[in-house]
């Protein structure tokens, strides 16, 4: 990226300015849409602004892997699709897709909201597979917040379909059963691009930051993944910082995303 | 023959509802979203920018590049695993001889016009969807072009000329429906895109191109209308 814009971008942050009007510290304006794709089990479309963010969930039953023989499987996936972004390519997923499905992934595994082990149907033959894909439609920026919001959105609308007594699954027939998720993991990341703390990044700034860490939580005092990024260090004094402006933006998030799931 | 009733209700020569608006992604040159029944498309529009490898650059003039792609949770069934597959590879091949036609390039050498045909959530007609979505996105990105694109399946159900097959329309009766998916230049009549797969003769098959004309010409206007409505003044809806 042009040196120029960056320094014009850390310059504006000084003074309390971002380039799209907003705060340091506000997010762009949030947007959740249940059940937007008829071929899914469970969907979401999630905005924050401009940016827009589609995850549905697809279900199957499946055999468990061999060391977990009682447990369902939780899956999440995301892409960076070419048409989201000029600068995303075709080809197999790069180091940015995997982080960001891993980020996603260890948030809401590590979090305990969805128990595997109601996913089993015969130990050690038969388990429920749950795949969550994330796709970015139009990509501006902060996909692993929007992601991780949108997976968990997507999980909450997501009904089982119908399986006969030896398990095959009917996609045309849905049934009323909800998935049992109890929580709502939340990630927020909290850039650092000089000294200026932001959440929210766009494509821009994402590319301007210094540091990064996403927190993801799941209440005010509950975390439950962390993932560094970034090319420069972190002092403890500004983790402490980052984390506590992470735990309030998530609960901002989360009162959003529990009044849309009502 | 006449008593044949489509699972739908719909007329033989009535496509299934269509939405169609241009300007959907913002950070693409062009964008578009077609949807025809349970059918979307999304497509963006990147370029004229400049191709790699160099070796694939025509000096002559600049490429059109096609991608189509269903997302994991699009299909009918269990969930498709991402990343192409030679569906998707030929589809994105036909999308490209479909478009071309109508495309002038001769202005950008050396460049390729990129387009990423996205779908969401598919129910039959999918490369159809996506061509109508890739050529507004062309449209909308100001690329030149001597006119639309439109697309739509025709085919015969339980020997019955109908367009537009729908899912459960495609599995009707013992063999598969013989489906002709097709696109046209709306101007000259001309076809860019013609596959089928099933058994007509030779007779059912130009019955069915004549009787596609009129749809694929209703279609365009639909596009066209949606390219106008976002230059239209006043309050957008």
């Amino acid at each position: 990226m042009n040196q120029e814009v960056k320094d014009h971008i850390k310059n504006s942050l000084i003074k309390g300015v971002r380039l799209d009007g907003r705060g340091p510290q506000d997010l762009r304006e949030i947007s959740i849409e249940l059940d937007v794709v008829t071929t899914a089990e469970g969907s979401a479309r999630v905005k924050f602004g401009d940016a827009e963010v589609l995850a549905g969930v697809k279900m199957s039953v499946e055999s468990p892997f061999p060391d977990t023989p009682e447990d369902g499987v939780l899956m999440v996936n995301a892409e960076l699709l070419p048409l989201s972004n000029p600068d995303f390519e075709t080809g197999p997923p790069g180091i940015d897709s995997i982080e960001t499905s891993r980020v996603i992934d260890r948030g809401i595994r590590e979090s305990g909201c969805v128990d595997t082990k109601k996913l089993c149907l015969v130990k050690g033959e038969k388990v429920w597979f749950m795949a969550v894909d994330v796709h970015p439609i139009n990509y501006d920026g902060n996909l692993i917040d929007m992601g991780g919001l949108a997976a968990m959105a997507a999980l909450k609308s997501a009904n089982f379909p119908s399986i006969d007594k030896d398990h095959n699954v009917d996609y045309h027939e849905k049934t009323k059963k909800k998935l049992d998720i109890s929580g709502l993991p939340i990630p927020i990341t909290v850039c650092k691009i000089g000294d200026v703390l932001i959440v929210d990044p766009t494509d821009e700034e994402e590319n301007a930051i210094d540091a990064r860490l996403t927190v993801t939580s799941l209440d005010k005092d509950k975390l439950c993944s962390l993932q560094k990024g970034g090319a420069k260090p972190l002092s403890i004094e500004e983790i402490a910082e980052m984390v506590e402006l992470a735990l309030k933006k998530a609960d901002e998030v989360r009162k959003k995303l529990s009044e849309v799931l009502k | 023959m006449s008593k044949f009733k489509r699972p739908s209700g719909r007329k033989m020569d009535e496509p299934r509802k269509i939405e169609a608006e241009v300007g959907v992604i913002a950070r693409a040159d062009g964008s578009a979203r077609f949807k025809i029944g349970d059918t979307e498309a999304l497509a963006a529009v990147y370029g004229p920018r400049e191709l790699h490898p160099r070796f694939l650059q025509d000096p002559k003039k600049g490429i059109l590049r096609c991608n189509y792609n269903m997302l994991p949770y699009a299909g009918d069934g269990s969930r498709v695993r991402p990343g192409p597959s030679r569906r998707s590879k030929e589809i994105s091949m036909v999308t490209e001889k479909a478009l071309t036609p109508v495309l002038d390039l001769s202005q950008f050498p050396n460049t390729v016009v990129d387009v990423f045909i996205e779908l969401p959530q598919t129910n039959a007609g999918s490369r159809c969807a996506g061509i109508c979505a890739a050529a507004m996105a062309l449209a909308d990105a100001g690329i030149i072009m001597k006119d639309m694109i439109s697309s739509v399946a025709v085919g015969y159900v339980e020997g019955n000329l109908v367009v537009d097959l729908d899912g459960p329309e495609e599995h009707m009766g013992e063999n598969e429906s013989p489906d002709i998916p097709l696109a046209m230049i709306p101007s000259t009549e001309e076809i860019t895109l013609l596959q089928m797969d099933g058994i007509v003769s030779k007779k059912q098959l130009l019955e069915a191109l004549e009787f596609a004309k009129p749809v694929l010409k209703k279609i365009s206007d639909v596009q066209k209308q949606a390219i106008k409505a976002k230059y239209e003044l006043g309050e957008r809806k």
